[in-house]
């Protein structure tokens, strides 16, 4: 019968319209300012350093060594080296980045400086909010604002996390059976 | 200096075009909200009947290709997501097998069942979308269309929970996958692909016996077989011809092999016949979800002794090929033993199957022109690259 179609589609939708106020599989909007969901473990969102201890300055993990700079795709990341040497957080001299920006406007979130860093220096963040007045200068991160300590890494990633410090931890217990 | 009445009077009338005596000429798009992105046609119309179109694009030119053989091989891996925005999983996929060929690389088993889930889950968002933005172009505003995204919101969550991006995954690496699935994942996967049906049925009710769908598709935009064929046109539309070609069964990359299902084919090539196929896959990759998600081993998910800095493969080429959602996506890479690939090429299945539109288009009206459009199924972003 002609109409017949359309009138089934009817009823589709019309049991879509009662079915969203008793199913919460049919209604899944979120009212966003007010209303937040939980982000996911894995959720990433621009790279930060991680800093050891409670001293941003000393506690830093980044050794300089431009391998993030060199991979990063979108060559976001500006790093200049260190002339002289401070202790790290385990007590060996080690350059420290002098200068570490990082373009968040040119950054696409895409992990690759957090996979080839070999000191687990680097990691994502899962900050979203970040719109600005300014387009150009408001947007580029120094080292002071990316810098964000363990406990923070832990809050947002807490399984991670806890992975890369049993890894640390093992590392710095190996190193010292050697000597 | 002002125009004096006679000039005007002898200056050619307005609807004259330059093309050709009667025809009129229109230009739809960049900004067209039905041409998907910035896709402009000029139309040349007589009446309401196109009898000349050309596609302009090149709106959305990014570079991709020359940006490919400037970085690394890792580095073109978050590239490959901004090909085709919708099934950045499945790009991930075609790159990281051109580049597994080149340089002969293992991919464990757990990684190929997971490429495999995450590939179908793909295909179910983007066939999904697709119906929705095909039904939007017709005039079935935002009702088809929001439940098609509702069920895709869910698939983009599942993304967002295991690679931490809901659209540019950037998830798969070469010799695996970059890392394994969260704590419950599986699980709410399976509950997800296990109430699809469900949708499916709701949205086949709702559209596929529609009188007015059937007006404004069937007889519309009809490709012929043998064009399809020599146009090089993969995927659906292809097989919406009756051209039994599916890579996933002539290539049997991955471990489709090991999975059951069928390949749905068309018999007319109008646009319904499209329409349809793409929910016919739908069931298909349900179904081949299902079995994927039964069989997957515990194990490594990335192959240990693939290199992630500096990583070079052998002087060579290669080309991998995919059955992407929207068809063949391929990867052809020349290696000249660097850290770069000499030459990298993009096959993307939108941008050759959307060469033959003013083939179905000529003879059709202005608003079957949004239709036909519609049923090829591009994403800009992978046609301009």
């Amino acid at each position: 019968m002609i109409g017949s179609g359309v009138l089934n589609g009817m009823a589709v939708t019309m049991r879509n319209f009662i079915g969203s106020y008793f199913e919460k599989d049919r209604l899944i909007t979120v009212q966003y300012p007010e209303e937040r969901e939980t982000l996911p473990e894995n959720y990433r969102n621009f790279p930060f350093l991680i800093f050891d201890t409670d001293d941003a300055e000393a506690g830093l993990r980044c050794v300089a060594c431009k391998i993030c700079e060199k991979e990063c795709p979108p060559q976001c990341i500006y790093i200049v080296k260190s002339e002289d040497k401070k202790p790290d957080y385990m007590g060996k001299p080690q350059f420290y980045p002098a200068t570490f920006d990082i373009d968040i406007s040119v950054c696409m979130s895409c992990q690759i400086c957090v996979e080839v860093c070999p000191f687990e220096a680097i990691k994502m963040d899962k900050v979203f909010e970040l719109s600005r007045r300014e387009r150009f200068d408001a947007l580029l991160m120094r080292k002071n604002e990316l810098a964000k300590s363990n406990t923070y890494y832990h809050n947002i990633h807490p399984l991670e996390a806890a992975e890369v410090d049993a890894k640390l931890t093992e590392a710095a217990e190996a190193k010292k059976k050697k000597t | 200096m002002s125009v004096g009445f006679h000039e005007l009077e002898e200056a050619p009338p307005p609807m004259t075009s330059r093309l050709e005596g009667e025809l009129l000429e229109v230009s739809m798009g960049p900004q067209h909200p039905s041409t998907h992105g910035v896709f402009r046609m000029n139309v040349a119309l007589e009446g309401e009947i196109v009898r000349k179109l050309k596609p302009v694009f090149g709106y959305l030119h990014r570079n991709h290709e020359k940006i490919g053989e400037n970085t690394s091989y890792l580095g073109s891996m978050p590239y490959t997501d901004r090909l085709d925005y919708f099934c950045s999983m499945t790009n991930n996929w075609a790159y990281a097998l051109s580049v597994e060929k080149l340089a002969g690389i293992e991919v464990p088993e757990r990684a190929e069942y997971l490429r495999v889930i995450l590939a179908e889950l793909t295909r179910l968002q983007n066939h999904a979308s697709l119906l929705g933005f095909l039904l939007s172009d017709m005039g079935a505003w935002g009702t088809p269309l929001m439940y098609a995204f509702r069920e895709r919101e869910k698939i983009l969550d599942l993304f967002e929970s295991l690679s931490g991006s809901r659209m540019m995954c950037d998830y798969m690496r070469f010799g695996g996958c970059r890392c394994d699935l969260p704590p419950g994942w599986m699980e709410r996967a399976r509950k997800l692909v296990d109430g699809f049906p469900r949708f499916l049925d709701e949205f086949e009710k709702l559209v596929v016996s529609n009188e007015i769908l059937i007006a404004r598709t069937q007889e519309v935009g009809k490709l012929s077989a043998e064009l399809a064929i020599n146009a090089g046109i993969t995927g659906p539309m292809l097989r919406a011809c009756g051209v039994n070609y599916d890579l996933r069964k002539v290539d049997g990359y991955g471990f489709y092999p090991r999975f059951k299902f069928r390949v749905p084919l068309g018999e007319h090539g109008d646009c319904y016949d499209r329409l349809m196929m793409r929910v016919l896959e739908l069931r298909e990759s349900v179904g081949i979800l299902q079995q994927a998600m039964e069989q997957i081993p515990p194990g490594p998910i990335v192959n240990p002794k693939v290199k992630l800095r500096s990583f070079r493969p052998p002087v060579g080429e290669a080309y991998g090929r995919i059955e992407g959602p929207k068809g063949e996506l391929g990867f052809y890479l020349i290696s000249d033993g660097g850290s770069n690939p000499y030459r990298y090429r993009v096959r993307p299945p939108s941008f050759i199957n959307l060469t033959i539109l003013e083939d179905l288009c000529l003879g059709h009206t202005v608003a079957d022109v949004m239709v036909i459009l519609g049923s090829i199924d591009i994403v800009m972003g992978e046609v301009d690259r």
